[in-house]
């Protein structure tokens, strides 16, 4: 099934900062039929680096990145469900970021664009889910960052969600995330040809952007993971080299996949997009989650990874708990698995199981709180 | 499948997913309720109440396979553990804390029962009786720890860390002021009115504060 991005521009966006955004472009792609009572919407929402290719093939051939749970029969099954993908505010495939060109300028924001956070991200959805008609979302869902936009949909929109289905995620970035996601960012600063954020139509900062990948890369996996995949296997030689080119497998793989990301993403759209996930704490600063989360009405499926070290389960269990504190209707699951972070994109059998019998019931419950208002 | 069978009047009890305890939580649970399970398995009792009473059905579970297959089944259950689990829960928040055939396993039975009357305004707790003659003929011709039907397994292996017999439990409920509103005391599908701390197999209550 190939599929097509689509395009929808709006006049402006207010943003948490202070700042106005005007026009706001967002790219979205969608999957299967909206029915006629408009109900059965499923709002994903894509990780840092993720887009609106959620599912099927592009024109180019590229499956979409959670191609393994949208599609008939899968996990969000396309047969019964009308799914939504959009990339996010601030990204670099389609919807406005600091790639774009700034209409007061004529040339790309840069460092121009204003700072944005998640609760902005979700204020565009919105924005696109309306335009669509769609009063009220079945679900929303995302891992990781994607998750973040799923806690905050539920906050910030409450009559607009019935179900929410945040994965390996948490309610606020701790440390250890903010720490791994600065050296990402000063990774791509220290690169000479970054430039002040200014090296569009020139050299692109490849090498610290490559570098930010890599770092990235290697929370995305788990020791077990890794171990499994490359061992301290060489790559293509007998014999230690000596002279630091590449030895081992892992790093043959961790700059192949620092090369390939300069190609399809941003470098300033890496420094604003981990800077939101950052600044995320939904119960703001100080504050109670359970308080956060007293206007929310939607149920809730929670899902973490045994060996997710990045976003770990002890992260799923205080919105867990905070959820259980509002007696919100919420089911909880640890799935063992090996892979990591990655894991909610590559290990998807069970969380497949776990998906599909929660939307099933939200979907009927949905439809006869519907009938009986 | 059978529906729960009328009780009061009958002296047989039939079976609600193969478990004459089940028919009975089944008759006794009032539709459009609250329910939560403690040590839910795999949910079925939950899905069950869902789909013919109507009850908002919530689960708590520690094996974390179960879990999968109760989620699996749209009942939304967490993977927690009893002994700690119901402290978040608001107070009253449920009109029925089901606990069956768990209570002999948890670490601190007295304090999941109170914490059970805090955060439901009903509990039914359903035991195997080890006031059964089965179990003390055991212990009286073997001398050792018994191993009966209903208490199948070897002392070092048992998941059955506090084990009790409706008289304890009657004895417990007087401790803690708490009201039985009803009590069935079961031997296979046949309902037992006298000598039931020594017929019964498995008991149901239904107590409140």
């Amino acid at each position: 099934m190939v599929v097509e991005t689509q395009s929808v521009r709006f006049d402006s966006i207010s943003l948490d900062n202070g700042a106005t955004l005007a026009p706001v472009d967002v790219a979205y792609e969608t999957y299967g039929e909206l029915n006629a009572a408009k109900s059965n919407a499923i709002l994903i929402l894509h990780a840092f680096s993720g887009d609106a290719h959620a599912a099927g093939i592009s024109h180019e051939g590229k499956p979409g990145w959670w191609d393994n749970m949208i599609g008939p029969g899968k996990a969000f099954d396309t047969d019964k469900y009308f799914v939504l993908c959009s990339n996010v505010l601030g990204g670099c495939r389609g919807t406005t970021g600091p790639a774009s060109i700034n209409p007061a300028t004529g040339s790309q924001y840069a460092l121009k664009f204003p700072g944005i956070t998640i609760r902005d991200m979700v204020r565009l959805q919105k924005m696109l889910v309306d335009h669509l008609g769609i009063t009220r979302l079945l679900a929303v869902t995302g891992g990781s960052m994607g998750g973040m936009q799923a806690l905050e949909w539920a906050v910030s929109y409450p009559d607009s969600v019935a179900a929410a289905i945040p994965i390996a995620t948490t309610a606020r970035h701790s440390a250890q995330q903010i720490a791994f996601n600065e050296v990402g960012r000063q990774a791509v600063i220290a690169d000479p040809d970054w430039n002040e954020g200014n090296y569009y139509g020139g050299k692109l900062p490849a090498r610290g952007l490559a570098v930010a990948r890599m770092v990235g890369h290697i929370t995305y996996m788990s020791d077990d993971s890794m171990r499994e995949k490359f061992g301290r296997r060489l790559q293509s030689k007998e014999k230690y080299g000596f002279d630091f080119s590449v030895d081992f497998e892992v790093e043959s793989y961790l700059r192949y996949r620092g090369s390939e990301f300069v190609n399809r993403f941003d470098a300033n759209s890496y420094l604003y997009i981990t800077k939101a996930m950052d600044y995320f704490d939904l119960a703001g600063e100080g504050g109670s989650l359970a308080t956060t989360l007293e206007k929310v009405k939607a149920r809730f499926l929670v899902i973490s990874f045994s060996s997710d070290w990045l976003y770990p389960s002890y992260q799923s269990i205080e919105i867990v708990r905070a959820l259980r504190r509002r007696n919100l209707n919420v089911a909880y699951c640890e799935l063992p698995s090996n892979y990591g972070h990655d894991s909610f994109l590559v290990d998807v059998a069970e969380q497949t199981d776990l998906i599909r019998g929660f939307l099933a019931s939200a979907f009927k419950e949905k439809a006869s709180r519907e009938t009986a208002a | 499948m059978t529906s729960a069978v009328a009780l009061r009047s009958k002296p047989f009890v039939g079976e609600l997913l193969g478990r004459s305890d089940y028919a009975i939580i089944g008759e006794i649970v009032e539709p459009n309720t609250m329910v939560l399970d403690l040590g839910c398995g795999e949910g079925e009792l939950l899905a069950w109440l869902a789909e013919n009473k109507g009850v908002d059905a919530r689960g708590v579970e520690m094996s974390g396979s179960k879990v999968q297959r109760a989620i699996s089944r749209g009942v939304s259950v967490y993977q927690g553990d009893i002994d700690e689990g119901l402290a978040d829960y608001p107070d009253q928040a449920f009109d029925y804390v089901i606990l069956s055939q768990t209570l002999q396993e948890t670490r601190t039975p007295v304090k999941v029962l109170r914490e059970m009357l805090r955060v439901g305004r009903r509990a039914i707790v359903a035991f195997p009786n080890f006031g059964h003659w089965s179990v003390r003929f055991s212990m009286l011709f073997t001398g050792k720890a018994p191993k009966t039907k209903l208490f199948p397994h070897e002392w070092y292996d048992s998941p059955n860390i506090h084990v009790l017999s409706v008289e304890d439990f009657e004895s417990l409920a007087a401790r803690e002021e708490l009201i039985v509103e009803r009590r069935y005391c079961l031997a296979g599908h046949r309902r037992i009115d006298y000598l039931q701390n020594l017929r019964a197999e498995v008991a149901v209550f239904l107590v409140r504060k």
